[in-house]
């Protein structure tokens, strides 16, 4: 079952190629693009089934074996990371095929959207921390692709912050591998972990630390390094703003966990405390953001920064509730996130506007859409019984099991200050009466109609199903918590039992 | 640009930087060069023909859209990689070989191949996009 993990990599990224070389044909690539997405979906079922069942995957690309090749790893954090993201894949191509239909933007769109989806799988699995570096640069220029395509100024604007902080993040996450290769003389994350332990100037393992912690920082869009979030997510086509904001900010969050769980823990009460420094704020100044802003997708952004705060306290708080917690937040989140883009979206398309003085009468004309906003907007706020309750209840009961109660009343008050900002867009983007400036758009035809909401029902459906019952989903964030809690399994996995010995022997020596 | 020493050094050096690129590229397997500096030293060439020549030209000398031959290169990257699993035992990306005449030939200089071309077509595509005359844009509002 090993090819699972190089196919659910090489699948998009042939149709990415194969959308290219069709390039002026729009159906064809609408059709290789639909059909890449579900058969992507298919993969990625098999992979975590295949995880769940036989536990770690490894893949020794290219017969290398590990620590000297690059190596694809599939523990089940990566498993279930890969398949919310082909499932955000999915979603996303069905409501670009009404979403965006000219002829050119579509050229534009499918072979960068297919890339992203590879790149961000690739990212998930790669056990290889300069491979993921790669994988970083490989999604950054997708997401170039997709955020400037169709080229208005407010589009480049964006773009141009977007692309100089990626930069800077990806140049100080390259300084951080090359001066931890310089200590180690290692790439694999998992030999990695056995080997800082040898390292014996600690104080420079905990300044590569910050290095990492500012890179993904960036990426993950956490205080005070969020600023090109809300700058850029705005203005491009919602399909690609949907996309974005389920997936690319949480490639930075899982890119955290990973490393701080499995690399540096040498010194949990410095790097850690960080990030629990950095999670409060995170939350607070994103909700605040929120609570300043009129237009949907902007106040939408600023809350994927304060959501981003409660994933980024689950990996500060270090336990295996807390990490439990975090797991399970992410793949909430995603979900709910790329979801309310996606009604926003719908909500421009059927009455005309986008911003809350002009928008209105939503809830009379278009009752499924209103009541479709409703499950992920309240489960963002952490309304019982939707998905957000139960992943806010985990992350907060770590919190106070770890005696850090201000964090706790942080996350509490965030959580009211949510509950605010999306009774503010219920109140007046969705109840209010029409004003009697705004023009009605012209109507959609039936099938376009089906195209937008389809995806927006189905991922309506799985928050509300894992709000209602959120056993199955608990328990896989419970085997992913614990196992990169442990990492023993995951090394074992990728060194095989006999390297990990003798290391772990050199390692005891070494202290 | 298009000066009379320019138009006459080109005429000679495009052959020559070529055949070089392509020297480069087969030392790559187990000496400096390889497909990425290989296809660098023929987008040199092919950069050196759009400065003297009509940007058609080189269109209709090149044959095919450079973007198309770049996703060609990709495409033959990713095949020298499922080769390895296609043909049994191998993971992907792991070398094959087969001898033909006292030469092997392998996936990997396959692999070297797709990367010269991928570069050959961005570099042309961005040389052509900036010299060819701008585009209307189309005729859309800000927001």
């Amino acid at each position: 079952m090993s090819w699972l993990l190089a196919a659910a990599i090489v699948l998009p990224l042939a149709c990415g190629i194969l959308g290219l070389l069709l390039r002026p044909h729009r159906a064809m690539q609408q059709a290789v693009s639909l059909v890449a997405g579900i058969a992507h979906l298919g993969i990625a079922t098999s992979l975590l089934v295949t995880v769940w069942r036989e536990g770690i995957l490894v893949v020794q690309v290219g017969g290398w074996p590990a620590p000297f090749g690059i190596t694809l790893v599939a523990d089940h954090l990566s498993a279930a990371m890969v398949l919310i993201t082909s499932v955000m894949g999915a979603a996303t191509i069905v409501y670009a095929l009404c979403d965006i239909d000219e002829r050119a933007l579509v050229k534009d769109f499918h072979p960068p959207l297919q890339a992203l989806i590879g790149a961000v799988c690739g990212a998930f699995l790669t056990g290889d921390i300069f491979n993921l570096y790669v994988w970083f640069e490989v999604m950054l220029i997708a997401s170039l692709a997709l955020l400037i395509s169709g080229g208005r100024k407010a589009q480049l604007d964006g773009a141009v912050r977007y692309a100089a902080l990626s930069l800077v993040a990806t140049t100080l996450f390259l300084s951080g591998i090359g001066l931890l290769y310089g200590m180690t003389g290692t790439l694999n994350m998992a030999d990695l972990h056995l080997r800082v332990q040898q390292v014996e100037n600690q104080g420079l393992l905990s300044v590569v630390a910050i290095l990492f912690i500012v890179a993904f920082g960036i990426k993950a869009a956490v205080f005070p390094l969020f600023f090109w979030l809300p700058a850029s997510y705005h203005t491009p086509k919602v399909a690609v703003s949907a996309i974005f904001a389920g997936l690319l900010t949480k490639v930075g969050v899982y890119s955290m966990i990973r490393v701080f769980t499995l690399i540096f823990t040498h010194d949990v009460g410095y790097t850690h405390g960080i990030l629990l420094w950095t999670a409060g704020l995170t939350m607070v100044t994103g909700v605040l953001g929120a609570a300043s802003h009129n237009e949907l997708r902007r106040i939408l952004s600023f809350h994927i920064i304060s959501q981003i705060g409660y994933m980024v306290l689950g990996l500060a708080l270090f336990t295996p509730l807390a990490l439990v917690g975090a797991v399970f937040y992410i793949l909430h989140h995603i979900i709910v996130k790329a979801n309310l883009f996606f009604v926003a979206g719908a909500a421009e398309r059927l009455s005309g506007s986008s911003d809350l003085k002009t928008l209105g009468g939503v809830y009379r004309e278009q009752p499924l859409l209103a009541a479709l906003f409703f499950v992920p907007a309240f489960s963002l706020a952490g309304f019982p019984p939707l998905s957000g309750f139960w992943a806010k209840l985990l992350v907060i009961k770590a919190s106070v099991e770890s005696q850090q109660y201000w964090i706790a009343a942080v996350a509490l008050a965030v959580g009211l200050l949510t509950m605010y900002s999306m009774t503010k867009i219920w109140v007046n983007g969705i109840w209010k009466a029409r004003p009697a400036s705004a023009e009605k758009p012209p109507p959609l035809s039936r099938a376009n109609r089906a195209l937008l909401l389809g995806p927006i029902i189905c991922l309506a459906a799985m928050t509300l199903a894992i709000g209602l019952w959120p056993g199955p989903l608990y328990d896989l964030a419970e085997r992913a918590g614990h196992e990169v809690m442990d990492p023993s399994n995951y090394v074992e996995a990728v060194l095989g039992r006999s390297e990990t010995a003798a290391l772990g022997a050199g390692a005891g020596v070494g202290e | 640009m298009n000066t009379l020493i320019l138009r006459e050094t080109t005429r000679v050096l495009f052959t020559l930087i070529l055949v070089f690129s392509v020297a480069t590229l087969l030392r790559g397997h187990d000496a400096p060069g390889g497909g990425f500096v290989g296809g660098l030293i023929a987008s040199i060439a092919c950069s050196l023909y759009v400065f003297v020549a009509d940007p058609k030209d080189v269109r209709r000398l090149v044959r095919t859209d450079p973007l198309k031959t770049a996703a060609a290169g990709l495409s033959l990257a990713v095949l020298s990689g499922l080769i390895g699993i296609l043909s049994g035992g191998g993971t992907f990306l792991s070398g094959q070989w087969v001898e033909i005449g006292g030469v092997k030939l392998g996936t990997p200089l396959l692999f070297d191949f797709g990367v010269y071309l991928v570069v050959v077509g961005a570099v042309l595509t961005f040389v052509l996009e900036i010299k060819e005359p701008a585009p209307e844009p189309p005729a859309r509002g800000d927001k």
